[in-house]
This record gives C-alpha cells, structure tokens and sequence, in this order.
C-alpha cells in the first residue's frame, strides 16, 4: 500500500535518467549505422513516368538523394539551388516521401525538374529504411552507391561548399561526374 | 552602466529570493510570527527589483545598445521601438527574465490575495514559490546572464530579430504563454504547502481553484495565439503541427485541464484528494519539463532556442530537485487513507473522474510521442520522428471519447444521480443533434462527410447540454433578479468554456476536411477559381518597409460578380539579415478565411502561389478565446472572495494573526 505512493517519483527518476542521457546525444547526428552502407533496396513506382524502379535505378553516381515532399516548407527555399546544381549536371535523385503525387507532379511543373528520377514513397517505408526523419534531407551515394554523407535541413551553397564538395569537384559542367575522391 | 544597474538589481532579487525561499519556512517550522509575515514584503521585494532588471534591459533595447550582447544579436537600429521592445523576450535570455518577471508577479499577487488565508499556509506557498524563483534567478544569473557586454568589440549594428517574430501576434504571445506556464506554480505550491502542513483536506483546493482557472485560461490563450502566428506568418496555412515546442505547451494545458475538474470535485465534495494534489505537481512539473526540452536542445524543433548542454544540465538537475522532492513528499506526505466520501458510479464525481482519466492518457500520449525520439536514441535505436499521424490517430478519438460526458457532466447531480433521468432530460434533444449533423454533413461539397457528420454531432451535443443547463437555471428562478444570481461567473465561464471547446472542436474536423488548396502559376492577368471565389491576379508591385523590401502581389477576390476583398500577399527580404518571408494575405470571416501566399517568381511577370480555401478555420481561435476567457471569467465568483475574506477556516489556528 505505502509502495504505492513512490510510484510517481519513481517514473520521473526514469523520465530524469533518460533526460540526462539525451543531454549527450547530438540530435541531428547521423547514425552511424547507416554509413557506409548501401542504398536500402526497394521497388517502388517513379513519379512522373508511374514505372516501377529499384535502387538499380539510381546511376550514375556519385549522386545525391534529396528527400522532399510538398508539404515541406523548407523544400520550397532549397528548390532553386537543386536546380543550379542539377544544371550544373550533379545528378539528383528525388525521394518523395510521405507525399500526395498529382501536387508533387505539379510542383516540380512549376518550380522546374531537378531530378534524374524520383522514388515516390506514399507509405514512407523506403524513407524509413533510409532513417529519413523529415524532410528536407540529402544524402550522397558514392560511386559504388553507398550512402557516405547525411545532411539534415535544407542544402545551400555553403553547406554544399563545406560537406559535398569532395565528391563533386567544382567545375564539373556536365554528364556523369568523375569517380574522384568517390572511395573517401 | 545601465545594464550594469540591470545585472545587479538581478543580484538583489536572488538574494531576496533566497530570504523568501527560506525565512518564512522556517518560520512556520518554530511558529515565529515575525519570520513568516516576512514572507509578502520580501515577495513584493522580488519583484521590485526583477522588474527593474526587465525595464533597464528594456532600455538597452530601445536605446539601440548593441554592446549588450542580447540586444547586439536580436535588435537592429532599423527595428521599429515596438519590435525592439518585443525582442527582449524573443531569445533565450531576455525571455527567461519575462518568466521570472511574471513569476515574482504571481507570487505578489498571492501574497496580495491570500491576506485573509492563515499566515501558515501563505507563508508555506509563498515559501515554496520563493524556492522556484531562486532556481529560475540562479538559471539566469549562472547561465544566461541578459546583461552580459561585447566590450570592447561593440558590433555598429544589431544582428536584427528574426523577422518570423516581428509580428504584433508574437509580442502577446510568449507574455501570455508564460503566464499561464508560471500561473501553474501557484496550484503546485499550494499543494505543496498542503503536503507540509499535513492537511489535505478541501479548504486548499478552494484556495488554489482560482488561481489555477486564471493560469489555465491563459495558457489556452497564448496556446491559441501562437497557432494562430503559425498560421498566417509561416505562410503555408497551418495551424497546429505537433511540433515539440508546442507540445511543451500543451502538455501542462492538458494536465491543467484535468487539475481544473478535479479541484472542481475535491473543493465540493471532498474526493480525489491525493490524485488532486499529484495533478497539480504534475502540471507544474510539465511546465518547466517543457523549459527544459525548448532550452536544452535534446529535440529538434523549428522553434527551439539555441541547443546550449550546459544550460540543458542546469535545467534538469533544477527540475530533479522540483519535481523529486515534491514526489517524495508527495509519497511520504500523503494520506494512506482512502476518503470516507462515499459517491455512486451514475454521478457528477464518476463523470470527473472520466475526465480525469482521459486528459491524463492524453497527457501521457503526447508526452510519449515528444520523448519516443529521444528515447530511441538513448538506445542508439536510430533516429526517428513521430509526425502528426501518431498524435491524430491516438488523440482525436481520446477527444471523441470525452466529448459524450461533457454534456451529462454540468446536468447530473454530485453523490448520486440515475441514468434514467440523463435519458429523460437529453432523449429528445439528442435526436433532434444527430437529424442535423446528418443534414449538415450531407450539404459539403462532395457528398456525404462522416467525419463532419460526427462532429457537427459530438460539438452539437456538448452545446446542447450546455444550453439545456442554462435553461434549467433560468426557467426554474421565479423572478428576475433570481435568473441573474443563478448566473454565477463560474457558471458563465463554464458554460463559456465548453461550448468554446465544442466550436474548437467543429472548426478543427471542419477545416481539415473541406479545406481546398492549390498551388499555381500566376501571372499578371490569371484568373482562378476556388471555392467558388474567383481570384484574379492585378498586378506586380514592390514596397519599402521601415526594415525590408517587399515584393507584392495585387488579388482581387470576386464572387457572382461582387467584389469580396483585395489581397496583397508579400514576399519581404529584411536588410540586417537577408532573410526572405512570406507573408500572406488573408481575408477572414466566421465561415471561410480566403488565403494567399506567394511562392517563387517564375520569370519576370508570374509567382508560384497557393491559393487555400479554409471553412470555418476561425471557429478555432474563437473557441479558444472563449475557454481562456471562460476559465476566467470564473474568478469573478463571488465565492472565491467572501471565503476567503469573511469566514475563518475551522481548523485554521492562525487565522486570526493573518495581516
């Protein structure tokens, strides 16, 4: 019966132990899991041709992956500089994740294409494969497609300049970008 | 040398806080008289000098003194003097000296309430509120210093504030949020001082109801505001997004929620007191486990402060030694026990307790659901996020479950009532709700809407109780006079209350479900059509702001011909920062909002713009207003203050010494 009493203090101690054990935790960190792994297999429709692709699909590398959905505000403010990239022949590969098709269909109408294809993902199963959790995200799949860099939010020039850099020499104008730096 | 008079007022209100934290206690401990009437002169003390620290920070700002780092990194010369004010709380520091502004204010509004209450007990609350100042002080002091200088490397212009908080909505918002966070400090003192003193009985629960009605209103009030900010200044038309900064706010309105209807039980009939008292150290306890989530970066959120793990650390060993020591005293406090108040399961005290229950599994839901991250990651489980479908698929039907009982609650009787005269009193009107959310559900746009049909009938059924009660009350008083005093405030704000929750509740399913968007190309001369409105774009504009550049578009809203309304959506780019906003144009009425908001430019002549039609999306904020001013409007009861003024408690010893 007096037990009883310390069950509320009891689950907070809990509550607390776990609370100083995320003070440690970087929450924008990739797993460390998912590095240098390669890109989770899947067969999914694509979105403007309605076939059926697989992570075959996704050459010629290195690539980048960059997860959006129309929802996502922040998808709106990073989809111009995917275009410049795109121009400047990177290849993207588009994950739409968690998304309505017909508006995706229409966005990439109006704001203009960047992608070489795009994965949809309605039920979000390939983007929890990936350990996608929000989008805006971009990955980058190295020549021999492994998933070797993660970033969260939205991409722009100087996170481009600082994180992508290696695997897409500046200046590359167009097609197929050399494997160079690839294996890092 | 202003900040410096800042930074040392600052001083001298922890130090009073100290005295306040522990004088009065220890005077209830040797029943020195002296010691405790000490305990409002030093409160009023605490105020008076955090306030002063808030004024002279306050002119910083407005004297544009960007050697002072809060003001270097969150104002700007170009800022308007209103916005400069309001970027005092719109950073970390600044808005941690608004908190324990309006916590030394509750505190000297308690000590100023409570004269007629025994010395004991407000020298214990006030004691109690003392401790939690001191931990906010030394927070601030430690930490996040407000006054800290950039000497002599002072920048020659601000950073400028985000321009997403330059917004007349976000200077009343973090006040009222704030004063509805700390507001819930005052119930949780008193239940503390009620575990000190060793007498649970109803008389602290008629103390703090009050108290804890006013805090709960506002915290529905800046909870509704800030969704309400979201909505028109985000730009894409939401109004609630599970966000964990926002569940860190709802979580203690919900709690609060439950302690309001359990006090309401306790105070009348006695029952539910431990449960009672462990809700009130749970709301508090939320409160400041929210501080610690938007402060401490353990989560990531659009709204989150700057992720700092030393002031994380600093928080959560604050909120260890709160929330422990209250559970602890709770556990060796509280009475074994059981109350001898007998009630029925067909009664007014079972329909509480059906509250109760659900606000609570709610509570816990969505504390689940903000923690299942971090949890996952503590286990190096993986990173994951819990998005909206988890909150709505677990939350809506805990909704859906309360609302039947909202409408029995005020109509049954306390102890003891029967089913049959539940049926006799509702059988005929509740036909007559369910015949027209059936009509009302079948007139949308795409036929029949069972969602629709379902709230137009839940939110139908609450109003329906609502105002049969009413009724009652009025038809059943022989004369005038009579009507009016059966109207009490607290009955009014009930009342008010929950038919503000039933509108919540209708326009929330409403918007979801007949909400119309679409994302377009306009150029100059495109017409569309939405909602039966015709949207014609006029021309292309640009505009100068005191501190931005704005691109405009020029709408003219048309239906069968009329003109509706002009809307000019922007897109501004502030100079300080570079940053780019939309900011929409909204034309609002009862029934539908008309929404626009600009995208990209494509090309020289056209936008991408959404257009959204949204009904009854207002429904939301009005309900809200009406449970914040509802909750209230309660304490107007006279109740509250001839109790506590006129007739001395019984058991209370000292009542008569009280000053």
């Amino acid at each position: 019966m007096r037990a009883r009493k310390f069950i509320p203090l009891f689950a907070f101690v809990l509550l607390a132990g776990l609370l100083f054990r995320g003070l440690s935790i970087d929450p924008t960190a990739l797993p460390a899991a998912r590095l240098g792994q390669p890109f989770p297999p899947f067969a999914q429709p694509e979105l403007l041709s309605g076939d059926e692709i697989t992570d075959a699909a996704l050459t010629p590398r290195p690539a980048l992956v960059n997860v959006w959905a129309t929802w996502c505000y922040s998808c709106r403010v990073e989809h111009p500089y995917l275009l410049s990239l795109a121009e400047q022949g990177i290849p993207i590969y588009g994950l739409n994740y968690k998304d309505d098709s017909v508006k995706a269909r229409d966005w990439l109408e109006q704001l203009g294409d960047p992608y070489r294809l795009n994965i949809v993902d309605v039920e979000g199963s390939v983007g929890l494969d990936l350990g996608v959790y929000g989008a805006p995200e971009t990955y980058v799949l190295d020549a021999d497609g492994y998933i070797v860099h993660r970033h969260v939010g939205v991409l722009d020039e100087a996170v481009f300049s600082r994180d992508f850099s290696r695997w897409f020499p500046v200046g590359a104008t167009s097609g197929p970008i050399p494997a160079a730096g690839g294996g890092l | 040398m202003i900040p410096e008079l800042g930074h040392v007022a600052l001083i001298i209100a922890f130090v009073l806080a100290m005295g306040l934290a522990v004088v009065p206690l220890w005077g209830t401990v040797r029943h020195d008289i002296a010691a405790m009437n000490m305990a409002p002169s030093l409160a009023l003390g605490v105020t008076v000098f955090v306030g002063m620290a808030f004024a002279l920070l306050a002119t910083s700002f407005l004297q544009d003194d960007f050697s002072v780092a809060v003001v270097a990194a969150n104002s700007n010369s170009l800022l308007p003097p209103i916005f400069k004010f309001s970027a005092l709380w719109g950073n970390h520091e600044g808005s941690l000296l608004l908190w324990v502004l309006i916590l030394s204010g509750w505190m000297t509004a308690v000590a100023y309430f409570s004269r007629g209450l025994p010395l004991e007990m407000v020298a214990r609350v006030l004691s109690v509120m003392g401790m939690v100042a001191v931990g906010f002080l030394a927070f601030s002091l430690l930490t996040s210093n407000p006054f800290e200088r950039l000497l002599p490397n002072t920048p020659l212009d601000g950073n400028d504030l985000n321009p997403l908080l330059q917004d007349p909505g976000l200077i009343i918002h973090p006040p009222l949020l704030y004063m509805g966070y700390v507001g819930l400090s005052v119930p949780f003192a008193f239940a503390i001082a009620a575990l000190l003193g060793g007498r649970l009985d109803a008389s602290w629960a008629r103390w703090s109801r009050p108290w804890t009605n006013v805090a709960w209103g506002f915290l529905s009030l800046g909870i509704m505001l800030g969704s309400w900010w979201a909505y028109y200044e985000l730009g894409w038309g939401g109004w609630w997004f599970w966000d964990p900064v926002e569940n860190a706010s709802f979580m203690p309105w919900l709690m609060g929620t439950a302690l309001v209807h359990s006090l309401a039980a306790t105070e009348k009939r006695g029952v539910f007191r431990s449960w009672t008292v462990l809700l009130a150290i749970f709301a508090f306890s939320l409160s400041l486990l929210g501080t610690f989530l938007v402060r401490s970066g353990v989560l990531t959120s659009v709204h989150a402060f700057a992720a700092d793990p030393e002031r994380g650390l600093f928080i959560l060993i604050f909120l260890a030694l709160v929330v422990g020591g209250s559970l602890l005293l709770y556990a060796l406090r509280v009475p074994s026990v059981a109350s001898r108040v007998s009630y029925t399961g067909v009664s007014r005290e079972s329909l509480l307790m059906i509250n109760n229950l659900v606000f609570t599994v709610a509570t816990v839901v969505v504390l689940l659901g903000t923690l299942f991250p971090l949890v996952m990651d503590a286990f190096s489980l993986g990173k994951y996020s819990v998005g909206p479908p988890y909150f709505n698929a677990v939350f809506v039907p805990l909704m859906a479950l309360v609302m039947p009982f909202m409408t029995v609650g005020p109509l049954s009787r306390w102890r003891e009532d029967s089913a049959k005269r539940w049926l006799h009193e509702l059988l005929v009107p509740g036909i007559g709700v369910l015949v027209a959310a059936l009509v009302l559900a079948s007139l949308g746009s795409d036929g029949f809407n069972i969602w629709i049909a379902l709230a137009v009938l839940l939110s139908g059924w609450v109003a329906l109780g609502v105002i049969k009660d009413l009724w009652r009350r009025i038809a059943s008083a022989p004369d005038r006079e009579l009507k009016w005093r059966r109207l009490s405030p607290s009955f009014i704000g009930m009342t008010l209350a929950h038919l503000g929750f039933a509108a919540v509740v209708l326009g929330a399913v409403v918007v979801t479900q007949e909400n119309q968007e679409r994302d377009l190309r306009m150029a100059v001369g495109d017409v569309e059509e939405l909602g039966g409105y015709r949207f014609e774009l006029l021309r292309l504009g640009q505009q100068a702001g005191p501190n931005y550049l704005a691109d405009q578009a020029v709408f003219e809203v048309t239906r069968d011909g009329q003109v509706i309304a002009g809307l000019v959506p922007e897109k501004r780019r502030y100079f300080a920062s570079g940053q780019i906003m939309t900011e929409a144009a909204i034309d609002a009425s009862l029934w539908r909002d008309l929404y626009i908001a600009l995208g990209e430019p494509i090309g020289e002549n056209a936008w991408a713009v959404r257009l959204q039609y949204k009904p009854m999306v207002r429904w939301l904020w009005l309900g809200s207003l009406m449970i914040g001013f509802g909750a209230l409007v309660t304490v107007l009861d006279r109740r509250y203050r001839s109790q506590t003024a006129r007739k001395p408690l019984p058991a209370a010893g000292v009542a008569g010494l009280a000053s």
